[in-house]
C-alpha cells in the first residue's frame, strides 16, 4: 500500500451548525462512492453511538475513508473525518481540523449562518484548510441560497457564487460535492522518508484491540511491529496493526505513510495514554518535536454523582472506569455527602459532555443517578496566601480564611435576528454579562460579544437564550479566564438541617433571588410528611428565603379489598418503594429528584 | 363447638351485576342466565375440588361480588349447600351476603333466610340521588330505604349498610347528611369508605372535582365522631359497628385466619399460602374446578412475610395488635423487631402501647399507610 499517489488522496472535514445537515451529507458521500450497499445504510453511519443518533449530533469524531471516480478518470482516496459539533468539545474539533486538508462548510439554505458555523470557520481558517461551502437543504420551501450565499461572502469573506446547491436528504447535486472535494481540497503533502510523525485525532478503546488510535500521518511511516511513541505522554507500544476506515469496520493494511488518514493498535490499554491531539512518534527513530497545538483538555464543569440505590456504588464506580477508558477528560473521584451518602466528584468539558456521560450510565450500565448541581471551578484566594481550585461547593474554607475569590469568565458570541436583540441583551445583563459589543451581520442579523462568568450559563442558559429568541439565537463560548468576584456559599436547610447536597456557590447579588427561588422548587418537591417542614435558603448564617411544607393530613386505605392482602400489601410496598426513591436528611425524606429539579429554576 | 377445630371464612365471588359502576373495578359484569347456570356449575366443581378440610370449622361465609342479589336466589341457596354439605359450620356462623338496593324483594329475602343467610351488606353509597348518579348505581335513595325495610321485614337482625366519601363533587354537609340519615335508621353496622379512583375504572378517564386534602381529612374525622352519637364505634380504618356487630368475616382477614375464596379473582389464606383465582371469568368457566389453572400468584408466605402482616393488618384494627400474640406466634419480643419504628410513631404519638396492645392513635389512623407501610421489611 506504500505505492499510494499522494496526489490522489483528500483529507478533509465537514463543519456546520447543528442540524444543517452534516452526517446526513456524510451519508450520501459514503453511499455516493458505493462503500456500502443500500441494505447496509443505515442513517447517519458516523454516528456510531444511539445517543449521537438520537440527539443528532456527533460526539466523537469518526473517519470514514471511501474512493470516489472523479469525472477526470481518476480514483481518488477520500478521508472523510467527522468533527464532534458542540462548544464543549471544541479542542476535539481543533484536532480534526488540524488532521484535514481542507473543509466542506454545510449551510443551511434557509437559516444561514449560525454562531457555531463562524466559530467553525474561524477555527479551520486557523488551521489554514482550504474551505468551500456548500448549500444545503435547498429542496426546502423556506430555502433562500441567494441569500445564504451572499451572507458567506460578505460575513465570511469566503467565495460563494459555485458552492454546491444541493440536499443532502434527496441526493440532489451531491456528486458535485465530490467534484469539488477533488477539485478545491489540496492533497496532503508530507516526506514517507522522514522519521514518523502523526496526529491522534481520537482514540477509543476496545475491549479486543485495546486503544484504537485515529491518526493522521503527517511525515514517515508506520506498519507493524512499528515501536512507536506517544509524544506527550511517553507511552511507548509496538504496533498490532495498522489500517484504514472502512463504513463501520476497520480494514487492516500493510502500511500507513505521509498523508495518509488510520488506525494503529498496539495493545494500550486506556485512552490517557493517547489523548488527542498527541504526536505518535517512531520511538527508535524519533521526530525532532512533536505537532503543535496539544493540550490536555481539562474538565470545565464538575458535579456530584451519586447512585439513586447506595448498593450501587460499586457498580458506578465500575461504569465511571469503563467510560473513561474512552473518554480522556471525564474526571471523578470518591466524595461523600451526608445526604446522598456516598458517590463521584465528576468533572466534565461542559454541560454537554455532564449530560452525555449521565445518560450513557444510565441507559447503557442501567444506573439509577442522582447529580448535583453543576458547578464550575472557582478559584479560592486564602488569608494564608494559598490559592485553592473549588470544585465541590460544600469544600469552601470558612469564610473568615478566604481573602477573595476568582471565577471562570467566557467569551460569548451569540448570533440573533434583530427582533430578539433587546430580550437577549437583557438576559446577558441579568446574567452578568458584560457587553464587549456588536456587529450586524445583514440588516437583519447581529453577533453580539460578550463576556460571561461560565457558572450564569451552565444551568439554563442555553433554554432562555432559546425561549427568548423563539429557537433563532445561536450561541458559542470559548474560556477566557478568571475574574474576581463576589461569591457566596449558599446553603439549603431542610428541617433546620443542611443539606450539603443542595449548597451550591452564587454571585452575592444574586443569592436572594436564587434563594427564593430554591426554597419554591424544593417546597413543591417535597412530598407532605407527617410533621411540618420549613425550608430555608441561608448565607452564613443569615436566613434569606423560607418556604413550608405542610404537615401531611390524610393517607389511608379505606377501601373495601375483601381478603386480597397481595393488593394491599403491594399497594404498601408502592409506598415504602417510593420512600427508597428518597433521601433521608435528618427526619425529612427528600425525593432524589428534588437534587436535580433545583437545575431547572425557571426564569419567568 | 369442638375446641380441637381450627376456623375457617369462606368467600364466594358472584361476578354478576346489573351494570357496572363508574368507579368498580371487581371482576364482575352483567350476565344471562345461561351465563349464570355455566358459573354456578364452574362454582360447584370448584368447591368440590378444593381442600378436604374435616379439622376445620367454618366460622364465617361471605357473598360478595359483583351482586350477589342479582341473581337467581336458588343459585344461591345450592351453593351454600354444597358448602355446607363439605364444610362443618359452627352453630353461630356469620352468613353474609351482599345485596344492592333494586335487586331485592320479599321473596329472594325469604329465600336467603331459608338458606341460613343471617347477615345482609347493602351497598347504599350515598342517600342523595344524585350523587349516586354520579357513581353510575342503578337505584335511588329512596329504592334503597325499601330494600331495607324489606330485609327487617324478612327477619335480618344483622344489616351492613355501605356509604361512600370523598365523592366527586361532595360537601362535607352532603356527606354528613349521609351518615346521619344512614344512623337514623339503625343498622347494626355501616362500612364508610372512601372512593379510590382505580385505573381502568370510568373514572379514571374523567376529570373529577374531588375534594381536597382536608376537606378528606375532615370528612373522615367527622364520619367516626358522628356515627359515635349514634352509638356505632369504629373497629376498624373503614368499618363502625353497634357493641356486638363487628363484622367477624372482616375481622378475620385483619388477624390473618384461614380463608378460602372461590370464583374468579377470590382471594386465599391457607396456613402459610396465599394465592388469588384468575381473574379471567371464561377461564375460570372452562377450568370447571381444576384448581391448578383457576389459583394463580400463589405465594408461601415466609415467617417475615407472616409478621408483616400481622402487623400491618392487625393495626388497621382500633384493638391493634397484642404484643403477647406476636411473641407466641413468631418467638421474638415485638420491640426486638419492631422498636425503632414503634418508637418514631409513638414520639408522634401516631401510636400507642397501652396494656400489652399497639393501636394506632386517630391521628395515627388518618396517616395509616405511611405507618402500615414501615412495618415492611
Amino acid at each position: 500500500m506504500s505505492g499510494i499517489d499522494q496526489s490522489k488522496i483528500r483529507n478533509f472535514c465537514i463543519i456546520a451548525h447543528i442540524d444543517h445537515g452534516k452526517s446526513t451529507l456524510a451519508d450520501r458521500i459514503i453511499q455516493k462512492t458505493g462503500l456500502l450497499t443500500e441494505r447496509e445504510m443505515q442513517d447517519q453511519v458516523l454516528d456510531n453511538m444511539d445517543l449521537e443518533r438520537e440527539r443528532g449530533i456527533t460526539i466523537k469524531a469518526q473517519a470514514v475513508r471511501t474512493v470516489y471516480k472523479a469525472a477526470d478518470g481518476e480514483e481518488y482516496i477520500l478521508n472523510m473525518i467527522d468533527t464532534p459539533g458542540h462548544v464543549d468539545f471544541n479542542y476535539e474539533v481543533s484536532r480534526s481540523l488540524a488532521a484535514c486538508d481542507g473543509a466542506l462548510l454545510v449551510v443551511d439554505a434557509s437559516q444561514g449562518i449560525e454562531a457555531q458555523t463562524l466559530a467553525n470557520v474561524y477555527l479551520a481558517l486557523d488551521h489554514d484548510l482550504d474551505v468551500f461551502p456548500v448549500i444545503n437543504k435547498v429542496d426546502l420551501p423556506s430555502a433562500e441560497p441567494d441569500r445564504v450565499i451572499a451572507e458567506i461572502e460578505d460575513v465570511i469573506g469566503l467565495e460563494a457564487q459555485d458552492a454546491p446547491r444541493i440536499s443532502a436528504k434527496t441526493g440532489l447535486n451531491v456528486d458535485e460535492v465530490l467534484e469539488q472535494i477533488v477539485q478545491k481540497i489540496p492533497a496532503p503533502e508530507g516526506d514517507p522518508t522522514e522519521p514518523l510523525k502523526a496526529l491522534i485525532f481520537d482514540s477509543v478503546y476496545d475491549a479486543y484491540r485495546g486503544v484504537i488510535i485515529s491518526c493522521r500521518v503527517m511525515e514517515g511511516s508506520v506498519k507493524k511491529g512499528t515501536r512507536i511513541r506517544m509524544m506527550a505522554t511517553g507511552a511507548v507500544e509496538e504496533v498490532v496493526e495498522v489500517g484504514y476506515f472502512g463504513a463501520g469496520r476497520l480494514i487492516p493494511c500493510d502500511e500507513l505513510s505521509a498523508g495518509m488518514v488510520g488506525y494503529i493498535t498496539a495493545s494500550i490499554k486506556n485512552v490517557r495514554d493517547t489523548r488527542v491531539g498527541d504526536t505518535v512518534t517512531d520511538a527508535d527513530r524519533p521526530c525532532a518535536e512533536a505537532l503543535p497545538g496539544y493540550k490536555k483538555v481539562n474538565p470545565m464543569v464538575y458535579c456530584g454523582m451519586y447512585p439513586a440505590d447506595g448498593a450501587q456504588y460499586g457498580d458506578l464506580r465500575d461504569a465511571l472506569e469503563k467510560l473513561q477508558l474512552n473518554d480522556a477528560s471525564l474526571f471523578y473521584e470518591p466524595e461523600t455527602s451526608a445526604a446522598l451518602g456516598f458517590g463521584f466528584r465528576c468533572g466534565f468539558l461542559g454541560l454537554l459532555h455532564l449530560e452525555i456521560i449521565q445518560e450513557r450510565l444510565e441507559r447503557e450500565y442501567n444506573l439509577d443517578l442522582v447529580t448535583t448541581a453543576p458547578s464550575v471551578i472557582y478559584k479560592v484566594h486564602k488569608t494564608d496566601g494559598t490559592v485553592i481550585d473549588l470544585t465541590n461547593p460544600s469544600n469552601l474554607p470558612d469564610p473568615s480564611e478566604i481573602d477573595y475569590m476568582e471565577e471562570p469568565l467566557v467569551k460569548a458570541e451569540i448570533m440573533v435576528t434583530t427582533d430578539y436583540i433587546g430580550p437577549i441583551m437583557e438576559l446577558c445583563q441579568q446574567r452578568r454579562g458584560q457587553y464587549q459589543g456588536m456587529e450586524y451581520m445583514e440588516t437583519t442579523r447581529a453577533m453580539l460579544h460578550y463576556h460571561l462568568p461560565l457558572n450564569e450559563i451552565i444551568y439554563d442558559f442555553f433554554d432562555a437564550l432559546k425561549s427568548r429568541s423563539k429557537g433563532y439565537a445561536s450561541f458559542d463560548y470559548e474560556l477566557l479566564g478568571y475574574e474576581r468576584s463576589e461569591l457566596v456559599k449558599l446553603d439549603i436547610l431542610v428541617n433546620k438541617e443542611e443539606v450539603d447536597a443542595l449548597s451550591f456557590i452564587v454571585f452575592e447579588g444574586s443569592a436572594y433571588e436564587r434563594g427564593r427561588k430554591m426554597c419554591e422548587k424544593l417546597k413543591e418537591e417535597i412530598p407532605r410528611q407527617l410533621f411540618e417542614i420549613p425550608i430555608q435558603a441561608a448565607v452564613g448564617s443569615k436566613i434569606i428565603a423560607r418556604e413550608t411544607v405542610r404537615a401531611m393530613r390524610k393517607d389511608v386505605l379505606a377501601k373495601c379489598y375483601g381478603g386480597d392482602i397481595s393488593r394491599k400489601k403491594k399497594l404498601l410496598e408502592k409506598q415504602k418503594e417510593g420512600k427508597k426513591r428518597m433521601r433521608q436528611v435528618g427526619n425529612v425524606e427528600i425525593p432524589q429528584k428534588a437534587f436535580m429539579s433545583v437545575l431547572k429554576l425557571d426564569e419567568n | 363447638m369442638n375446641k380441637k377445630r381450627k376456623p375457617l371464612e369462606l368467600y364466594v365471588h358472584i361476578p354478576f351485576c346489573i351494570r357496572k359502576c363508574a368507579y368498580c373495578d371487581f371482576v364482575s359484569g352483567p350476565g344471562t342466565k345461561a351465563m349464570q347456570k355455566e358459573y354456578e356449575e364452574a362454582l360447584l366443581a370448584e368447591i368440590d375440588a378444593a381442600e378436604e378440610t374435616a379439622e376445620r370449622e367454618v366460622i364465617s361465609v361471605f357473598f360478595g361480588g359483583g351482586t350477589p342479589s342479582a341473581v337467581d336466589a336458588g343459585m344461591l341457596a345450592r351453593v351454600m349447600e354444597k358448602l355446607r354439605s363439605k364444610y362443618v359450620f359452627s352453630e353461630d356462623a356469620e352468613i353474609t351476603l351482599e345485596a344492592n338496593p333494586g335487586t331485592l324483594d320479599a321473596e329472594k329475602l325469604k329465600c336467603y333466610r331459608k338458606s341460613g343467610f343471617n347477615r345482609i351488606s347493602i351497598g347504599c353509597q350515598s342517600v342523595h340521588d344524585e350523587e349516586l348518579k354520579r357513581l353510575g348505581r342503578i337505584h335511588t335513595f329512596a329504592e334503597f330505604q325499601e330494600s331495607f325495610a324489606l330485609a327487617r321485614d324478612a327477619g335480618f337482625a344483622n344489616i351492613n349498610v355501605d356509604l361512600m366519601s370523598g365523592l366527586p363533587e361532595q360537601s362535607e354537609e352532603k356527606w354528613e347528611e349521609s351518615l346521619r340519615t344512614i344512623a337514623e335508621l339503625s343498622p347494626e353496622h355501616i362500612s364508610a369508605y372512601s372512593l379510590i379512583v382505580e385505573p381502568g375504572t370510568p373514572f379514571a378517564e374523567q376529570k373529577l372535582d374531588l375534594p381536597d386534602e382536608d376537606t378528606e381529612r375532615e370528612m373522615y374525622a367527622r364520619t367516626a365522631e358522628i356515627l359515635a352519637e349514634y352509638g356505632f364505634f369504629q373497629y376498624e380504618i373503614s368499618n363502625y359497628a353497634k357493641p356486638g356487630f363487628a363484622c367477624r368475616h372482616n375481622i378475620g382477614y385483619w388477624k390473618r385466619t384461614d380463608y378460602l375464596g372461590f370464583g374468579p379473582s377470590a382471594a386465599s389464606l391457607f396456613g402459610n399460602r396465599r394465592w388469588t383465582n384468575t381473574a379471567d371469568r371464561s377461564l375460570h368457566l372452562k377450568a370447571c374446578g381444576a384448581l391448578e389453572k383457576i389459583r394463580e400468584d400463589e405465594e408461601i408466605l415466609s415467617r417475615q412475610d407472616a409478621m408483616e402482616e400481622f402487623m400491618f393488618l392487625g393495626l388497621r384494627m382500633t384493638q391493634g395488635i397484642s404484643t403477647a400474640e406476636f411473641e407466641e406466634k413468631f418467638g421474638k419480643e415485638i420491640h426486638a423487631v419492631y422498636g425503632g419504628v414503634l418508637k418514631k410513631y409513638e414520639a408522634m404519638h401516631l401510636l400507642q402501647e397501652h396494656s400489652g396492645r399497639l393501636a394506632l392513635t386517630r391521628d395515627g389512623i388518618s396517616v395509616s399507610n405511611v405507618i402500615l407501610a414501615d412495618f415492611l421489611m
